[in-house]
This record gives structure tokens, C-alpha cells and sequence, in this order.
């Protein structure tokens, strides 16, 4: 009798403590969905907050980076001196390695027609260090500009390199707009 | 709410706009190409669906379901064994762990006090679905549907028996790192959990020196010490830990009557197996009403002690945050701005901001540490208590049973009753 009576309380306070805790369980739920959304969120780069520090090459959790350069064809001036693809004080306006700005020969110069030359960014070789961003938006139009590419990012809950980032530029945007590249804003993509 | 989902996007247009004027940097025109020149496609892979991630929630929440049903109707180790494997497989390496349910916490914990920080569902979906589960059924989660618990069981070879005291104190950790996750989560500091996650580098065969060393250190302790980031580190394992201490339903060692033939007793490689109370224990627990009644008393004090002692080190807690780093940095060495090397300071002179603005913003969030490391440090003190409460609770237990808050369900246990279950 005794031994009946103590199990029936100690049945009595666990159940109590599970309801307890299924109201409360029920309650963080149904506050965490007054701040939610449907949709999915992905890491991006604001080109116009970047300061081409390099730590996007070096920060990632992959390696090679997910960051790589991205080319705004539209905002090129097509220029032949270009100051992202030739070092500073290089020897001749060629294709040699000794050359060229970047350190994995990731851009790929091409003649379109007199003056004008294309450049073209190798996404299997980019490692996303900014040399060339940087470059080009000191001398010229600033058309290259890092982004996270999707297909490569593991969509880490907190990036890395937005953590390393000193100028704050890396931040979530919505699935649906993933890319904030520059000259083309039409995505609905919002910071956070 | 439905004006602001409109309003937002304008808004967000206007000043992307505005700041594109302001960038322009059309130093050379476009070309007016006379070949017939066509820009080529700037390249914008898409990422992985929507779609797909609500797969991953479906997936989870039937790896439960499986486990749960394999824990408590089929019993059977060998299947959880390889249920374990496909999610390790297909959360861990697949997958490479993001988005997990132990990281998940710190979402949350930022959306609750950021309100411009908002969680997907499928976030609240991994949060909340373990943790539901652990209230029915007990830690099936852990058994075999967290990648890094999976990954720890599947290492252990030759466990040693952990003393008990020893257990129980390292216990309270996981409760510690809780406490601090939510406060550097919250006050939108970092992700420590994901920061320090000693495994996600194995699933994606890459990560930083130290954290491939921990990792590896882990599993190899893990071969003897069975579980340790599970018993000791795992902030989301205390949650389930108290979740699954009032579960409903739970794995039992024995499919019918107990026979008391101890076959069981050293077969859970975690400790988690609870000895049946002799006379003599419980002898021994005579007169200790005292010992129950004083720490009970001593609860209030620990929790004030507790907050007090946090709360005296959150300016060095709050240097975790960048922009407090940074003020301290600049006002404690101001020579520091004429070193070249050190990126973030000369990131910072070249930005908009003035030190004023800087030193505002840390005076903020060290604010908001004071306050926050308050609650933090009153929670470890009240966990500390209960511990110490705990000590001088015994339950009459006849029979061999798991403990359900440290029974990660993963059924071993099972294999050595020789009771069958007897059809009725």
C-alpha cells in the first residue's frame, strides 16, 4: 500500500513536469514562429560594402573558397590597360604570368575588336582573393566583384567569412534572391 | 505586418539605388561594340531548393519515427546500428551538417531578441522536433539521427567505466556551454557551437587545424571514453537530457519481468544503466533529508552567487563581439592604427565610421552583456543547485533501468537480456 501510494506521486510529479514542458516546448514554438519566414536563407556578399581584404579566400570552410570573382560584363569599360588583370608596374600589356594581377591565372583575356578586350573569370580556378576586385575598382569600373557562388557554398547556419569579414559586407540574404551582383539589383533579396 | 512586407523591398531598392549612385565608378564608358559583340552570362548558380530542405525535415522526422518505433516496439540494436549509419551519412557527409538541431538553439536564441533576425521553418523544425520526440519517446534523436552523436557511437571499441561522481559533475558542463551559446547567440555575438564544432570538419573532409585536432581528439577518445562531446560538451543533449528525464514512453532493458541476472549492468558503454537500490543505499541515504533540505535552501543564494560572478566578467565576455574588440583595441593601443597588417583597424579608418559611433555601439552590447551574463551565470547556478539537490534524491528501483536523461536509446542494452518477450 505504502509503495503504491509513492510511485502513484512520483507518476504524478512526472507527468506534471511533461505537461509543463510540452506547454512550454509548444510555447517557444509559437514565439519563434511570430519572427520566422517560409523562406530559406543563403550567404552573400554586398559588393558595395567589400573591401577586398582577401580573408575570402582564406576563411571559408571549403577550400577552394565559395567566393569567387563574378565579371558585370555591362559595367566593363573592355579597356586594354586593365587594373584588374595586369599587376602594377608589369613589364608589357601581354597574357605572360609575370604579368597578370591574379595568382592563379583565373582571368582569361580576350581580343573582341580594336581597342577592346574581354575578360573572363575561370570559376575552377578563382579562389575568391579580391586581387582583381580590387584592382579594377581602383583603376577602372569596378565590373569585378566577389560572390558567394550556391552551387559550391555548404550554407554553413554561421559563415565563416562573415565573421572574419572587417567590413561587415557579408550578410543573409533570401533564397530567392540570392546573388547581389553589381549593375543588376533586380533581386528581391533583403539584409538582415 | 503586411504593409511592411511591401514597404521593406522599396525601401531596400531606394538605398541600393542611392548607394549605387553614389559608387558608380563609370570611370570608362561602355563600349559601343561594332563586331556584334553579345555579353556573355554573368554565372549565378542557384541554390539548393526550398524544396529540399523541407525534404531534410521530412527525413529527420522519419529517422525518428523509425527509431523510435525500433527503441520501444522492435528493440532491435542491429537496426538502429544501421539507421545510425544512413543519417551520419546523409546529415554528415551528404549534407556536411548545416543546418543541425544543436546549432539550431542559437537561431532561435537570435530571433528572439533581434527582431530583424528571422528563423525559417525549417529551422524551427530541426529545434523543435527532437526535442518533441525526447518528451515521448526519450533520446532517439541522439541514438540515430544526429550526425555527431552517430559518429561518436559508431568509434566506441573498448569503453571504460567513467566513476560515477566524475560523470555526474562533468555533466553539468553542457549545461555551462548552454547558458554562454544563447548569451553570445543572443546578443548576436557569435555561434559558438558552430564555431567550435569538433565534427563538421571530418563531414566535409576540411576545416581549420585546431578543429580537425579536436575532432580527431574526440573520436579517439571517444574509442574509450564513449560519447564524450554527447555526456560532456553537448548543449542541445541538455535540453534532451530534461526532456527525456519526463518522457512518456522510453526503452526498457528487459522486453518483460526483470530477473535480476545483472547481465545488463555493464553493457551501456555511456554509464546510463541504474542499479536496482539495495538495502544497504538506501540505509545509507537515511538522515541525508537534512543534506536535500539545505542545498534546497542553498538554491536561492547559488543563483544570486551564479548571476553576480558572470556578470563581473562581462566586459571581458563581451570582447568575444567585434565591435567591442575593435574600441578596446583602439583606445587601449592607439598606435595600433599605424600598423599596416592589422586588417580590421584599417578597415575601420577607411569606413564612414567615427570612433564616437564605435565606442556607442561597444558601450551597447556591453550593456546588454551585463544584463544577459546576469541570467546566464543565475541559470548555471541553478543547474549547480539542482545538481547538488539531485545527489540526495533516491529512487526505489527494483529492477535493472536506464536513466533517462544520460539513455542515448541506442540499445545495446537490448542484446544482453535474456528475457524473452513473452507473446500474450
Amino acid at each position: 500500500m505504502e509503495r503504491k501510494k509513492t510511485k502513484s506521486r512520483r507518476e504524478f510529479i512526472i507527468s506534471s513536469m511533461r505537461f509543463g514542458m510540452v506547454l512550454s516546448l509548444g510555447g517557444v514554438g509559437g514565439l519563434a514562429f511570430r519572427n520566422s519566414t517560409k523562406e530559406q536563407w543563403v550567404w552573400q556578399i554586398d559588393p558595395f560594402k567589400c573591401s577586398w581584404c582577401g580573408r575570402c579566400a582564406t576563411h571559408c570552410v571549403l577550400n577552394p573558397s565559395a567566393v569567387k570573382c563574378v565579371h558585370a560584363y555591362e559595367l566593363c569599360g573592355y579597356c586594354d590597360l586593365c587594373g584588374g588583370y595586369l599587376i602594377p608596374g608589369h613589364s608589357a600589356r601581354s597574357t605572360a604570368a609575370e604579368n597578370q594581377l591574379c595568382p592563379t591565372a583565373a582571368i582569361e583575356r580576350k581580343f573582341i575588336e580594336e581597342p577592346y578586350y574581354e575578360y573572363k573569370i575561370n570559376e575552377d580556378l578563382c579562389i575568391g582573393c579580391a586581387k582583381c576586385a580590387e584592382g579594377c575598382s581602383a583603376f577602372g569600373n569596378g565590373s569585378l566583384h566577389l560572390q558567394v557562388m550556391h552551387h559550391l557554398c555548404v550554407n554553413c547556419n554561421e559563415c565563416a567569412i562573415a565573421r572574419a569579414c572587417p567590413s561587415d559586407a557579408i550578410s543573409r540574404v533570401k533564397a530567392s534572391g540570392p546573388y547581389l551582383m553589381k549593375g543588376d539589383f533586380t533581386s528581391d533579396g533583403g539584409e538582415t | 505586418m503586411k504593409h511592411i512586407t511591401i514597404i521593406l523591398p522599396v525601401l531596400l531598392l531606394l538605398a541600393i539605388a542611392i548607394t549605387d549612385q553614389s559608387h558608380a565608378q563609370q570611370r570608362f564608358p561602355a563600349p559601343e561594340f561594332e563586331s556584334g559583340y553579345e555579353y556573355p552570362e554573368v554565372a549565378a548558380p542557384e541554390p539548393r531548393t526550398l524544396a529540399l530542405e523541407y525534404v531534410d525535415v521530412m527525413v529527420l522526422l522519419g529517422f525518428m519515427l523509425l527509431t523510435s518505433w525500433l527503441v520501444i516496439r522492435k528493440r532491435s540494436r542491429q537496426w538502429i546500428l544501421w539507421l545510425s549509419v544512413l543519417a551520419l551519412l546523409y546529415f554528415g557527409f551528404w549534407k556536411g551538417g548545416c543546418i543541425c538541431a544543436v546549432g539550431s538553439l542559437q537561431n532561435m536564441a537570435l530571433s528572439f531578441s533581434d527582431p530583424s533576425y528571422a528563423v525559417s521553418y525549417t529551422v524551427i523544425a530541426f529545434f523543435m522536433l527532437p526535442l518533441a520526440f525526447s518528451l515521448a519517446f526519450g533520446r532517439v534523436f541522439c541514438a540515430s539521427a544526429c550526425p555527431l552523436g552517430v559518429i561518436q557511437d559508431l568509434v566506441v571499441i573498448n569503453p571504460v567505466r567513467v566513476p560515477v561522481w566524475i560523470q555526474r559533475s562533468l555533466g553539468i558542463f553542457p549545461f555551462v556551454y548552454l547558458a554562454l551559446a544563447v548569451l553570445y547567440a543572443a546578443t548576436g555575438t557569435d555561434f559558438i557551437i558552430c564555431r567550435y564544432d569538433p565534427f563538421v570538419g571530418i563531414f566535409r573532409m576540411g576545416a581549420e587545424f585546431h578543429l580537425v585536432i579536436l575532432g580527431i581528439s574526440f573520436l579517439l577518445i571517444g574509442m574509450f571514453v564513449a560519447r564524450p562531446y554527447c555526456r560532456f560538451v553537448c548543449p542541445y543533449g541538455a535540453l534532451l537530457k530534461v526532456t527525456s528525464m519526463f518522457s512518456k514512453y522510453h526503452l526498457s532493458i528487459t522486453p518483460a519481468q526483470c530477473i535480476q541476472c545483472k547481465l545488463c549492468s555493464g553493457s551501456c558503454p555511456f554509464g546510463a544503466i541504474e542499479k536496482p537500490t539495495t538495502g544497504k543505499l538506501m540505509d545509507d541515504m537515511k538522515g541525508r533529508s537534512g543534506k536535500f533540505l539545505l542545498y534546497a535552501a542553498l538554491i536561492p543564494l547559488l543563483v544570486l552567487v551564479g548571476g553576480l560572478t558572470l556578470s563581473s566578467a562581462h566586459v571581458f565576455l563581451a570582447k568575444a563581439h567585434p565591435d567591442v574588440y575593435l574600441a578596446h583595441l583602439l583606445i587601449e593601443e592607439p598606435a595600433i592604427i599605424n600598423d599596416p597588417d592589422n586588417l580590421d583597424v584599417q578597415t575601420f579608418l577607411a569606413s564612414d565610421r567615427t570612433l564616437e559611433e564605435l565606442v556607442v555601439s561597444a558601450g551597447e552590447i556591453q550593456a546588454t552583456f551585463r544584463t544577459g551574463t546576469r541570467y546566464a551565470g543565475a541559470f548555471i547556478g541553478l543547474v549547480a543547485g539542482l545538481f547538488l539537490v539531485s545527489q540526495y534524491v533516491v529512487r526505489r528501483r527494483t529492477d535493472y533501468e536506464p536513466n533517462r536523461g544520460d539513455c542515448y536509446s541506442c540499445g545495446r542494452c537490448i542484446r544482453y537480456c535474456p528475457v524473452q518477450k513473452q507473446d500474450a
